[in-house]
């Protein structure tokens, strides 16, 4: 009989019961609803063992590698171990700064090495502890495939209590505590000829260049259209890379976005998610990641879906600056 | 042997292939747009595809006070029966959309219909 492990505790569950009837029977309160795998309020996610794909049906494609699962609708062929899904604890490491570069003006690339191995999705993101206890989220905009280091893009706030710290005081073979990788928006293979479009703002482009270069190294043989947005030119950066992955990769479309009046040759004028809707009017069947500056997310994400992109297809990361201790 | 109007509709993959196309119409009608506007697109497809399986027959847990409750918010804020017709008419355009026949259409209609004074909470 297969056994389902939860907060500690081995329970049996029989040949006819999905995990929900099992915890439930066993006096456990799980979220339901509609029983049927439709609301996904059940939402759990297995920390052992391989849920049944049926239970996956419908689920984000990154959920759905994450090992996320409806309750209601697994009736599991192995033993599980299950936690609600938002309650995982998310383990902390230790990591020493290998390097620190100018990326332009205000942002710059931090690059940590763990002791311990650290598993991540390129466009997840972790979150960075200071020894007073201040944490902050930054986005992973390393690949596995190239990079031995885990890399972020830290844009210095003026006043941030982080961000500035980040810049200013940190320095290299520092060591600092870091969350594991978490988030939804990462590149999954999926249909490999879907069309992607990346719209960032700022420091939102270390997400994208982390999906981005997955997404190559994978193989995605659909077109990938980058947009990258900055009110100025110096908020702009990775351009000469960018531009050198087109000329490599066919399918791979770089447009760098100036929203200020002083646009140089080479920059299209206007906003990222303005240009991006502009060219693309219908996005039916594309598959969408958006990240940085939370309204210019909040609005695209919603112009995407009413364009025609669908709710699952649509990845995004607001960076929402919380000025919390 | 009769099946239940959720099983005649094809079930979950049907309330899968409306949500978005309802959900768009929605958002796309100025006249009850505004009540969705500032919620987490997410989590309000996650309501809207409970809207949908209540709406088709299928199975669930709301009462009536659910209905009222959910919605007294809205309400405050005005929400009508002009409002109310706006929904229905998306939901029948919704599977018109998907080729549903007339027949399953009313009886959708129907059931939506059922639940108009507890939504205005009257
Ligand atoms: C036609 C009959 C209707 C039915 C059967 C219905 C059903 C539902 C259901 C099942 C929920 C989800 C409740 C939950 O699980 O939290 C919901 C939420 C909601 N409904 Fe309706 N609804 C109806 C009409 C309307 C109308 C006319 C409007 C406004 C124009 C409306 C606006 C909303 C909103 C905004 C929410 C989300 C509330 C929140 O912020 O949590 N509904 N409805
Ligand atoms: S209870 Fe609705 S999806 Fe499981």
């Amino acid at each position: 009989m297969v056994k389902i492990t939860f907060e500690g505790e081995r329970y049996t569950c029989t040949d006819s019961e999905s995990v929900l009837d099992c915890l439930t029977r066993h006096g456990h309160d799980i979220p339901s609803s509609c029983h049927s795998g439709v609301c996904q309020t059940c939402m759990m996610r297995a920390v052992n063992g391989n849920p049944p794909a049926e239970a996956q049906t419908d689920l984000k494609a990154t959920l759905a590698a994450q090992n996320y699962f409806l309750a209601c609708s697994c009736k599991p062929k192995s033993d599980l171990e299950v936690v609600l899904a938002g309650s995982e604890v998310v383990q902390r490491v230790t990591a020493r700064i290998v390097d620190k570069q100018t990326l332009n003006q205000e942002i710059v690339k931090i690059s940590l090495r763990c002791q311990q191995p650290f598993t991540y999705q390129p466009g997840q993101f972790l979150n960075v502890f200071r020894r007073d206890g201040l944490s902050r989220s930054y986005s992973i905009a390393s690949i596995p495939q190239e990079n031995e280091t885990i890399d972020l893009h830290v844009r210095k706030l003026e006043g941030g209590q982080m961000s500035t710290w980040l810049h200013d005081e940190l320095a290299i073979d520092d060591e600092l505590d870091v969350s594991g990788a978490t988030g939804d928006c990462f590149y999954v293979p999926g249909d490999p000829s879907q069309n992607l479009l990346l719209v960032g703002t700022g420091s939102g482009l270390a997400p994208l260049w982390g999906i981005l270069r997955d997404a190559l190294a994978r193989g995605h043989h659909g077109t990938i259209h980058l947009f990258h947005g900055s009110h100025s030119v110096v908020g702009l950066y990775l351009i000469d890379e960018l531009r050198t992955l087109t000329q490599h990769h066919e399918n791979f479309h770089y447009t760098p976005c100036v929203s200020s009046d002083d646009v140089p040759e080479g920059f299209t004028p206007g906003r990222a998610d303005q240009v991006a809707l502009k060219q693309y009017p219908k996005l039916d069947g594309w598959r969408i990641y958006l990240c940085g500056h939370p309204e210019m997310v909040a609005v695209l994400k919603r112009r995407a879906f009413l364009s025609g992109a669908s709710l699952q297809d649509i990845y995004a990361d607001p960076f929402v600056i919380s000025s919390q201790k | 042997m009769t099946t239940s109007l959720f099983e005649r509709l094809g079930g979950e993959a049907a309330v899968n292939a409306a949500v978005d196309i309802f959900y768009r119409k929605v958002l796309s009608d100025d006249r009850i747009n505004t009540f969705f506007e500032g919620v987490d697109m997410e989590k309000q497809a996650a309501k809207q595809k409970a809207f949908l399986t209540f709406a088709f027959g299928g199975p669930n847990n709301y009462t009536g006070k659910d209905m009222r409750d959910g919605h007294a918010h809205l309400v405050k804020q005005g929400l009508s029966d002009e409002h109310f017709d706006a929904v229905v008419e998306n939901l029948a355009a919704t599977l018109k959309e998907l080729n549903v026949s007339d027949e399953l259409v009313t009886e959708v209609a129907q059931i939506a219909e059922s639940t108009r004074n507890d939504v205005l909470g009257r």
